[in-house]
């Protein structure tokens, strides 16, 4: 809420959401994150090509407004829990690219010391329980997580990302009801990109929006255009203030786009090249929100370049950071199985 | 001073060591399918629902996946959570939040989280309830790393381990054997652990090492009170906990008495009996050994409902004493 300036605000009274409630250095810091998640996966992406990192990985590059816009009016202390595509949502919960880094190269210096990788990337400091391999897995741990928060009245809420693909698994629907019966303060987060893989939702799911999933457990649907950052964060923000006021979850669907394929083995059969094309063009999350940036007057040429140059030296250094780290010792090997007891 | 010891079923002294919890700790809650007013499909719950309400005794939806995966996450942010599955055979339709999350959660982490979660398995056959409500999972659970497995045959070890379980950091299965509900036994009253990962020697002997779990525990406390009146003297070593095993207790045994029986009632083949048998194989004990390992677990077929062919399915008594028998005579 810390505008500007009252004569700001006024100005602003006609513009969307987020250009109302947050101060131009908010948004700026934004963007500056939008542009962090690109980048990062960006770079984990040419450092996999040349053989730095192993195993695979799952981008999210088109779909960094989602994760921004979904944890914009979270606190610290709030928390989420992610999916196998969840650099973004990392990023966006406050996490360092530099230990994201270093985690992807297998290092101690990582979030998980090198024992989880992409899929499992974490920072459970910051409120990230965890990426999830298993598609739906994060759902129901969401839910106990909220169950915590009413039981121990922590006041904490609990944003749960999924997948399109998630919405049918029996655990999403288990976990709903149980969010719904208990009216825990739950954010069931859906990022539909249009596909499970290669199967598109038209040809997986009985329901045209997985918002409509929502009536089922007597919450509420909410589909946000999930490239435009302020449609994220307004539902966002109404979902929290629902969820903090004890009323219970809500189903945001967001829907969005992944410009890289599934993982680093897919070979773009399922999907055209002009349907890429198209969002890369012209949907592009980041892309838009700098547009409106630029147009409402809150950053110009300068400030956008300034904030690609401190991304450009974050990733950097990050990298560096992560080469130079050192490697687990194959001693240790046990560590982490059990909780150690004196 | 020493503590108060009753004569308690099994299934109060679970019920005790969950209201013993409780009451030292509010973290600790209850939740499962039935658990409240109904007292759980065993009445192990019972009453608690009174004394503890509904925000600590938990009925859930019929849905073993969320639910387990919710106690999950009540463990990692906080609370300590107890879930019972109605029968140990819904494990099957919860595997992915067990296997996946609740045991690996820590390790993909980095130690960052611990996931003090227990839950509860009525377990096993002899209730007639046929081949989908009366299965030995406990082998799947026991060969995953990061959970801590358990079966109590006793009530006093019942309550004791559960409440060591409750206080473990990790994940603990414990099996519960239904037929052992109402088995009774001396119970001490308040609080005491009995820890997780030692075995127990029920009864010394020279002859033969008859190492069991849960119920097959009396059923070889049984056959050997028979077989001493031939004269063949049996060591019975309850192995209470699958994972961590209690290796030594059985090598040191098996060294001593050179003649090794596993009994145990889940199907026979790729199970705890294999486990024991290999482990032996490959320690010191080996040289020992004066005859073949031998086990005597579960038929190869699922539970069948009539009650004979229920019975012929798993380890009985007059079982255990002929193989005892021929182990020791040199028939193998």
């Amino acid at each position: 809420m810390d505008l500007a300036s009252k004569a700001g605000a006024d100005s602003r009274a006609n513009l969307p959401f987020v250009y109302r409630q947050y101060s131009a250095e908010q948004l700026k810091q934004v963007l500056h994150k939008m542009y962090l998640i690109r980048r990062f996966e960006e770079g984990a992406e040419e450092c996999y090509t040349r053989g730095l990192i192993h195993g695979t990985m799952h981008l999210s590059i088109g779909q960094e407004a989602s994760a921004m816009g979904i944890c914009m009016p979270l606190a610290e202390d709030d928390q989420i829990t992610s999916t196998h595509r969840g650099h973004g949502h990392c990023i966006a919960k406050g996490a360092e690219v530099k230990r994201m880094f270093a985690e992807f190269f297998g290092k101690t210096t990582g979030y998980c010391k090198g024992r989880g990788g992409s899929m499992h990337i974490a920072d459970v400091a910051k409120g990230n329980l965890g990426a999830n391999g298993i598609v739906a897995g994060g759902i129901p741990i969401a839910v106990g997580a909220g169950l915590s928060s009413k039981m121990m009245k922590t006041g904490k809420v609990v944003v749960s990302f999924f997948g399109d693909g998630a919405n049918n698994e029996g655990a999403f629907h288990e976990a709903l009801n149980m969010a719904a019966i208990w009216k825990l303060p739950v954010i069931f987060v859906c990022e539909n990109n249009g596909y499970g893989m290669s199967t598109s939702t038209a040809r997986s799911t009985a329901v045209k929006n997985i918002a409509e999933r929502a009536a089922a457990y007597s919450m509420p649907g909410v589909i946000v255009n999930g490239n435009i950052f302020s449609e994220v964060a307004e539902a966002s923000h109404q979902a929290v203030a629902r969820a903090r006021a004890g009323e219970g979850p809500t189903l945001i669907e967001s829907k969005t786009y992944r410009h890289r394929g599934h993982s680093k083995s897919d070979r773009n059969r399922y999907r055209t090249k002009e349907e890429i094309e198209d969002w890369m063009s012209n949907r592009d999350p980041i892309t838009l929100f700098e547009g409106e940036m630029r147009e409402f007057g809150l950053i110009d040429d300068k400030g956008i370049q300034a904030i690609r140059d401190a991304v450009a030296q974050e990733i950097a250094d990050g990298i560096e950071f992560a080469k130079t780290s050192p490697s687990p010792d194959i001693e240790n090997i046990q560590d982490f199985v059990y909780t150690e007891q004196a | 001073m020493d503590a108060v010891v009753r004569e308690l079923s099994y299934a109060q002294a679970i019920q005790e060591a969950m209201a013993t919890a409780m009451e030292m700790d509010e973290r600790v809650f209850l939740m499962g399918e039935d658990i409240g007013v109904y007292g759980g499909a065993f009445q192990v719950t019972g009453d608690l629902v009174e004394r503890f309400g509904t925000e600590r005794v938990i009925d859930t939806p019929i849905s073993e996946l969320g639910g387990a995966g919710v106690a999950v996450g009540a463990a990692v942010t906080g609370m300590r959570p107890i879930f019972e599955f109605q029968f140990s055979d819904f494990a099957t339709l919860a595997m992915e939040q067990i296997v996946n999350q609740a045991a690996k959660m820590r390790f993909m982490l980095g130690g960052e989280v611990s996931v003090p979660v227990v839950m509860r398995f009525p377990a096993g056959s002899g209730t007639g309830a046929a081949a989908q409500h009366s299965q030995s999972l406990e082998a799947w659970l026991g060969h995953v790393p990061g959970l801590k497995v358990i079966q109590p045959a006793t009530p006093h070890d019942a309550k004791g381990m559960l409440l060591a379980a409750i206080a473990d950091p990790d994940p603990v299965m414990i099996f519960e054997h239904k037929l052992l509900y109402k088995m009774k036994g001396p119970v001490p009253e308040g609080y005491y652990t009995v820890p997780i990962g030692k075995a127990e020697i029920r009864r010394e002997g020279r002859d033969l090492t008859i190492v069991a779990t849960s119920i097959m525990v009396h059923k070889a406390l049984e056959a050997a009170a028979a077989l001493e009146a031939e004269g063949i003297d049996v060591e019975v070593i309850d192995l209470r906990t699958i994972r961590p095993m209690d290796k030594q207790t059985i090598i040191e045994s098996v060294k001593k008495t050179s003649r090794l029986l596993c009994v145990y009632e889940a199907v026979k083949t790729l199970g705890i009996g294999a486990e024991v048998s290999a482990m032996i194989a490959e320690s010191d004990a080996f040289d020992y050994l004066d005859a073949p390992i031998v086990r005597l677990g579960g038929a190869e077929t699922p539970i069948p409902y009539n009650p004979e062919l229920e019975k012929a399915t798993v380890p009985q008594v007059p079982g255990i004493i002929a193989a005892a028998r021929d182990l020791v005579k040199g028939v193998r």
